[in-house]
């Protein structure tokens, strides 16, 4: 059983969690992603390692409510417990010295982004980071982001906050105006796809970070599998970072869709049932 | 080879010579085969329930009657854990269930998931003097050892076997299916003080996971780990050596030894153009989703692949359960397809018989070269290569060619079942543990492998076998393991 000691709600549906998790706390590296299940009747769903403390022994997780395991998850409160963490699980980002660094982070990928950012900003590179949401209330992170950025603009698809437009028409802005020698994006899969095709253009090395499907988080069982530069490799253990220019896109903005049908129809099933409404 | 004078010597015990002169042989080898009682094929594939219903006293007995008692049991040669076969087998004929049970659970840790999951007819029963020698079905050894771990359990009659004094000596398991579940026993036997690692939030590796319910109820295995737990074994859930510790760290907190039994984790495809569409699984996926994650229960939140046309690749044990799992899902029509004709078909008897009674349709000489998807990416179509048969390749069976003819199945899951290839987790962060080609872990005759403190077995060193075989190699790798650390640490085992 794993205690949430913390919880803070960042934007509507989308909530942070400090956990108690001592040996993942000590052992997780920027890009790495644990794999939890809330209760007993409950599904198995990987979310990164937004930050820990080793002194406390604890791991942030950031979560957005999508469906009925995120949305119990959110129901749950400090001093509740998880049945179950384990991690961390995937390869850990490689980071190096490259010089100037483009952090990109779509809606709540800027939480698994955070980690990033800040090991690239502590091996001494310049990180540029570029966030953006939908409408100003759904923008998180930005003043940790700051923390760990040389720089960081920010877009609203509305124009509520920062400036408005697309993702990649921020990092078009940077990516005109100076060098950058690496590139992380994360987000959703359709904002990666059209990021990775900008940083291309540009020619400018990419890692994206991929939200598959998993069920074990090992290797077993092969749901997370995605094609990378025309070959089958597992996200769970062969990432969760690939070379963006490489990844296969729109397989896997299909493969995202499995289970779809059934997820929306148990979702509506839950918030019919569901007794705490703390989240709107 | 097991030591004939050892059971030369059991069999002369006055209560065998005396049992033995009760029926005459002769007598013995007209009584028929006892047949399982098993659940009515057309009811069982509207539930997950257990086929086999197991014995009932009078017929446990009856089946250990036609028992010979030979003065050379070659069935204990086919067994890889050696049981004393003709003494349970014995025991149970002079109805003493409670003493047959102890017999096998000398040798064998989980008497209760090998008497149902054990390839018998390959092994012990292969062996049986009935079928060599006589030309009639051999005693029925597998559901006798059922029928006796069954009787244990079903009356609370379950005893933790007797602990050598403790060591102190901490060792650990990395994984715990049946190969770390079998070594466990042996170490806490021994007086080892024993942690089982399992990545997993259950304990049982594959038998949890892989192995569905109608074959091997969960409950069952449970009992057999709580057994383990009260002779001392502590498990720990969602841990992945490796990640969540290293060995580095689990020696400094005092670990002289470590178990690799981490299984065969990843799941093999095929690469064909279009084998990422949606509804295309491994046997892996869809098992797990349907056992660990009970997806078929309406009450538990994971989602399963409900299809009209289920085709299953593959023609192994977990090919079978696949099939027999998506029948049970409401498939209409469940195909097993296989690459080979039925003789060569690696599964065992048992499944390939209630497979067919269950009306999984079988399509041999046939295998997949391309998959077709809708417009929504979800699979509808496998296009397969027909197949004939040529010369026998390494495996000894023929090598499947393609004809050059083609056909088109209508499907709307697929489920892929042609093999896994060892977790490579631990050779990736042990530096100089050797592996062969194939990505197993080399280890000699006491399962030692080229790391001083690590012993593997299981599928890690064989890419691929059965539970008794994997039980096999965790027995031994204990013995190897007790006899490295009683080297190393004489001064822990002085009385």
């Amino acid at each position: 059983m794993y205690k949430i000691v913390e919880k803070e709600i960042l934007a509507p549906k989308i909530g942070k969690f400090v956990i108690e998790a001592p040996e993942i706390a000590k052992s997780r590296k920027p890009g790495n992603f644990i794999i939890l299940r809330v209760e007993q009747k409950g599904e198995r769903i990987p979310l990164t390692i937004v930050d820990s403390d080793v002194s406390k022994g604890t791991i942030t997780l950031i979560v957005q409510e999508i469906g009925v395991t995120t949305g119990k998850l959110m129901d749950k409160e400090p001093g509740d417990y998880l049945l179950d963490v384990v991690g961390p699980l995937g390869k850990p980002t490689e980071i190096h010295k490259v010089g100037t660094v483009l952090a990109v982070g779509g809606g709540v990928g800027v939480a698994p982004l955070y980690p990033i950012a800040k090991g690239f900003k502590e091996a001494g590179n310049k990180v540029v980071s570029v966030i953006a949401a939908k409408t100003k209330e759904l923008l998180i992170l930005e003043d940790d982001m700051r923390q760990v950025s040389d720089e960081v603009i920010v877009y609203t698809d509305d124009g509520s906050y920062g400036k408005k437009g697309l993702i990649t028409v921020g990092m078009e802005e940077v990516l005109e105006r100076e060098n950058v020698d690496e590139s992380i994006i994360i987000g959703p899969a359709i904002m990666m796809k059209f990021a990775a095709l900008l940083t291309k253009k540009y020619n400018v090395k990419t890692m994206a970070s991929l939200n598959s499907l998993m069920v074990d988080g090992t290797g077993m069982c092969g749901a997370c599998r995605v094609t990378v530069g025309g070959r089958t490799v597992f996200t769970c253990v062969d990432g969760p970072e690939f070379d963006a220019h490489q990844v296969d896109f729109d397989e896997l903005l299909t493969r995202l869709t499995h289970y779809k049908d059934q997820e929306v129809k148990a979702y509506e099933e839950f918030m019919r049932t569901r007794k705490s409404h703390a989240v709107s | 080879m097991k030591d004939l004078e050892y059971y030369k010597k059991e069999r002369s015990a006055p209560w065998r010579a005396e049992l033995r002169k009760q029926i005459k042989a002769k007598e013995r080898t007209l009584k028929p085969r006892t047949e399982m009682i098993e659940q009515e094929p057309l009811e069982r594939i509207k539930n997950f329930a257990e086929v086999n219903q197991g014995l009932t006293p009078e017929m446990a007995i009856a089946e250990a009657q036609r028992c010979l008692d030979c003065p050379d049991p070659t069935c204990v040669d086919g067994c890889p854990v050696n049981i004393n076969i003709p003494k349970f087998v014995k025991k149970i004929e002079s109805n003493d269930f409670e003493g047959a049970i102890q017999v096998i659970k000398e040798s064998n840790t989980l008497p209760a998931v090998c008497g149902r999951v054990c390839p018998q007819e390959q092994q012990c029963e292969a062996n049986c003097f009935y079928n060599v020698k006589l030309q009639k079905p051999p005693i029925a050894i597998g559901y006798l050892e059922r029928f006796a771990a069954d009787y244990e359990r079903n009356n609370g009659l379950g005893s933790t076997p007797e602990i050598e004094k403790r060591n102190g000596i901490k060792v650990a398991s990395v994984g715990s299916g049946p190969s770390a579940l079998a070594w466990s026993a042996d170490m806490a036997r021994k007086g080892y003080d024993v942690t089982v690692f399992e990545a997993l939030h259950e304990i049982g590796g594959v038998l949890k996971y892989g192995i569905p319910e109608f074959r091997l109820p969960n409950d069952i295995i449970d009992y057999e780990i709580e057994t383990l737990r009260k002779m001392g074994v502590k498990f720990v859930t969602n841990f992945v050596v490796g990640r969540t510790a290293t060995f580095d760290d689990l020696r400094a907190q005092g670990f002289k030894a470590f178990f690799i039994g981490s299984g065969a984790g990843l799941p093999r495809f095929m690469g064909l153009p279009g084998e990422n569409s949606i509804n295309i699984l491994s046997a892996n996926e869809f098992l797990t989703r349907v056992n660990l994650m009970k997806g078929f229960r309406d009450d538990y939140d994971t989602p399963i692949p409900h299809g009209k046309n289920v085709v299953v690749v593959g023609g192994g044990n977990t090919a079978m359960d696949s099939v027999r799992t998506a029948k049970r899902l409401g498939a209409e029509h469940a195909y097993i397809v296989y690459r080979r004709s039925k003789e060569e078909m690696p599964a065992r008897v048992e499944e390939v018989k209630h497979a067919e009674q269950e009306g999984i349709e079988f399509i041999f000489l046939a295998n997949p070269r391309e998959y077709i998807a809708d417009e929504k990416g979800h699979v509808k179509k496998v296009v397969l290569d027909k197949m004939e048969l040529g010369e026998p390749d390494e495996s000894g069976r023929r090598r499947p060619i393609p004809t050059g003819e083609t056909f088109e199945l209508e499907a709307d899951v697929v489920i892929v079942a042609i093999g896994l290839s060892p977790n490579p987790l631990v050779p990736h962060v042990v530096p100089g543990l050797k592996t062969s080609k194939w990505g197993t872990i080399i280890v000699d005759d006491d399962m030692h492998t080229s790391v001083e403190d690590m012993f593997a077995g299981g599928d890690i060193i064989r890419g691929g076998a059965t539970v008794i075989l994997a039980m096999g190699d965790g027995r031994r790798a204990a013995a190897g393991m007790h006899k490295y650390l009683k080297a190393k640490y004489p001064e822990k085992f002085e009385a």
